[in-house]
């Protein structure tokens, strides 16, 4: 076998090899461009047409965002987000740490716990609001399990009372997505540098005190993405509230999507559902660009 | 490459070529989008594709089930927007219009069949009307359902001591009582929002007759709708509701009806096609179950009209095999046998004068006698509740207030009537 030459030929395949990897990228960008970015900007002229049930352009200034404030079920669905996400991002968090720092502990069988505190991501939104609304359901699930077992006065009729509904779905939300945050913050955990752990303990701190100070604000990264995460599931939750309650009793339970989901397609009215979505939109940039500003601002700093 | 490799190679870039199906000796394809996808239903449909098809024609299927129709529409509208709309669609009511008016719909193709098969004469003027678009016929009516039944399990009314169907809401609520009494569920129900709307107009049919519900649910007029005669409407819905199956919130209507055949329930406010639960459970109408108008509404009915509309499509071809379709739809053995399975009668007065000899039960015979008298007298009212009356904003608007009311035990009458002519003018 000859030996290769080391100096290459020049241009062709040289451009080609610092091309081929903008070459390899660009259908995927090309497509997040057109279907993601692209379709926002459709959903952003729609809303200020007057579209019913196709599509049309004539133009209607702000008189969607007007119907849209002067709709009741509007006010009652972004409340709800409001109740859910704050409910579900808080309490998942605080369970899925204290999972996590319990299960950090070095005890036994660590992996075969922490597999089944982990099963319940596996399942879809879908089966969950299922399950959990026969669990709730006031004749048939726990409710009726715990009066047969014999505490008689017991009664769970969040499910069918409009003021507490949503906790409803707070509860089969957090079932599951803690283990997904406990999983996170295990992985977290298990990156922390031990050496600050022993300095801290030959300093006298107790354990809680080590955790609260020392561990956690180091695993300023790990909160960020799981916040990001909980985030995008709690805003974009439809199946959850399809699968357990529809909207129901009346429209208590309705979240946003499912709002936009039942005017855009079901009541022929683009023009609100556009609206609403846009709405949904900046509600989720208010929060996130100033989160990921202060984030990324620190990282240079590092 | 070896020979696998070359093999491999070779079929995967020939199944990159378009494979057309080639349907030899066709006069044309005609592409149909619907919903009828249940055991009965399609029995049905099969009826109408078989007699297509020996008609010369090919029956593309594009049923799409599911949602009562809402994924359908939901295909049907993607499909119109990208231009590439199917021949024939399954839509209904107010519907037909708003799609005509896009320009979507095909308004000629019907034109000589109409002519030839007298549809003027052989379709009653208000279900005509509701298939046309400017005087022409847009879309062929299929069946017509009653929806303001009340169905009873005698047995269940007998071990209660009842012993006359309920013909006023006073018997109606007496009746009610006596069943709670027994330990049965007085009236089975469903508290999804569409079955909530159907009590309702129900209700508001007994309270303030048919042309009140006119004024209120079909003209959309605020007087009728903010009037005293509405807040009385909504005062009886509340009453009605006390007797509702507590364990019903978000079922399916047909597991509600389940309980009215297995005698667990006494009454259900719904429309015919329950009867084709009852058939099912092998029940006989007369005899194991029976079907009486809503108290105090048995001189108005209110219809629910199945129809099918064409699409204009660049393909001319398509338009013979429309127009047989069109024809089949309303020819005699197809009405029958459709009606029959869905638990509907048929559109064709003709046949409506004569039911018993095509076989129709009891409650059918009913319906279509009281349908041709209703029609004279103005008791023939569209429904709201099954989109019949006004567009799909409006009868949203109507669901969220009417199911909010029931739902609220604190929620007053008058209060959700002015609610409710708000939410109505801003959904117009």
């Amino acid at each position: 076998m000859s030996s290769v030459a080391v100096f290459s030929k020049a241009s062709p395949f040289d451009a080609l090899q610092r091309w081929l990897p903008k070459l390899v990228l660009a259908p995927s960008m090309f497509i997040v461009l057109v279907g993601f970015y692209g379709y926002i900007l459709w959903t952003f002229v729609l809303s200020f047409t007057n579209s019913t049930f196709l599509p049309s352009y004539k133009w209607a200034g702000l008189a969607q965002y007007a119907r849209l404030f002067d709709n009741d079920r509007w006010w009652v669905a972004s409340k709800n987000l409001a109740v859910f996400g704050g409910m579900f991002i808080g309490i998942t968090l605080v369970i899925g740490v204290t999972l996590a720092i319990f299960l950090d502990q070095k005890i036994r069988r660590e992996g075969f716990i922490r597999t089944i505190y982990l099963y319940p991501m596996a399942l879809s939104m879908i089966v969950t609001g299922t399950a959990w609304k026969w669990l709730l359901n006031p004749g048939m699930g726990l409710d009726k399990l715990l009066r047969d077992w014999g505490w008689e006065g017991f009664r769970l009729d969040w499910l069918i009372d409009p003021d507490r509904v949503v906790y409803c779905l707070v509860i089969a939300a957090v079932w599951q997505a803690s283990g997904f945050i406990m999983a996170m913050f295990l992985a977290g955990l298990r990156g922390v540098d031990q050496s600050i752990i022993r300095a801290a303990q030959i300093d006298g701190a107790s354990l809680p005190r080590i955790y609260w100070s020392v561990v956690l604000p180091s695993l300023r990264p790990v909160f960020f993405s799981a916040v990001m995460i909980l985030a995008h599931i709690a805003i974009k939750s439809f199946d959850l509230v399809a699968a357990m309650t529809a909207g129901g009793p009346g429209y208590s339970s309705d979240l946003p999507a499912m709002f936009m989901y039942s005017f855009t397609f079901s009541r022929g009215q683009m023009g609100m559902g556009s609206a609403s979505a846009i709405l949904m939109l900046g509600a989720i940039l208010a929060i996130i660009v100033p989160y990921l500003y202060s984030e990324l601002r620190t990282k240079r700093h590092d | 490459m070896n020979a696998i490799n070359r093999l491999a190679v070779a079929i995967s870039i020939a199944s990159l070529f378009p494979l057309s199906a080639f349907a030899a000796d066709s006069k044309g394809t005609v592409e149909v989008v619907h919903w009828w996808t249940s055991g009965g239903e399609k029995a049905a449909v099969d009826v109408l594709k078989a007699q297509v098809e020996k008609d010369g024609f090919t029956w593309k299927d594009g049923a799409v089930a599911g949602g009562g129709g809402a994924t359908a529409m939901t295909v049907l509208k993607s499909r119109a927007v990208a231009g590439n709309p199917p021949g024939v669609a399954q839509i209904k009511g107010p519907d037909i219009q708003e799609w005509a008016s896009t320009g979507l719909l095909d308004t000629d193709v019907l034109k000589d069949v109409a002519k030839e098969e007298k549809w003027d004469s052989l379709l009653d003027k208000k279900v005509s009307d509701t298939v046309k678009y400017d005087g022409d016929y847009v879309a062929v009516p299929v069946n017509i359902h009653r929806v303001n039944w009340l169905w009873i399990n005698p047995e269940v009314f007998k071990k209660a001591g009842i012993t006359k169907n309920p013909t006023t809401l006073e018997e109606f609520y007496a009746a009610g009582d006596k069943l709670k009494k027994a330990g049965f569920i007085p009236l089975a129900h469903g508290g999804q929002p569409w079955q909530d709307s159907t009590v309702f107009e129900a209700v508001v049919l007994s309270v303030m007759g048919a042309d009140g519900y006119k004024k209120a649910l079909v003209d959309l007029d605020n007087a009728a709708l903010t009037g005293p005669e509405m807040v009385k409407a909504l005062t009886e819905l509340k009453k009605v509701a006390t007797y509702m199956d507590a364990d019903g919130k978000g079922q399916d209507w047909n597991l509600e009806a389940g309980k009215v055949i297995n005698g667990k329930a006494g009454m259900q406010i719904m429309g015919d096609w329950a009867k084709s639960e009852w058939t099912a459970a092998k029940k006989v109408a007369g005899k194991d179950y029976e079907c009486v108008a809503f108290p105090g509404t048995d001189k108005a009915f209110t219809y629910n009209i199945d129809s099918l509309a064409v699409f204009k499509q660049k393909d001319k071809g398509t338009a013979a095999g429309q127009q047989d379709i069109a024809r089949v739809v309303l020819g005699e053995n197809f009405q029958k046998v459709f009606s029959i399975n869905k638990g509907s009668i048929p559109v064709r007065n003709d046949m409506l004068s004569k039911m018993d000899s095509y076989g129709f039960d009891s409650c059918a015979q009913t319906a279509a006698k009281d349908f041709l008298a209703d029609a004279k007298t103005g008791g023939l009212q569209p429904s709201m509740a099954h989109n019949m009356a006004t567009t799909l904003a409006v009868q949203g608007a109507f669901f969220d207030v009417v199911t909010n009311y029931i739902n609220d035990p604190k929620a007053d009458p008058a209060d959700t009537a002015k609610k409710l002519g708000a939410a109505i003018k801003s959904a117009k």
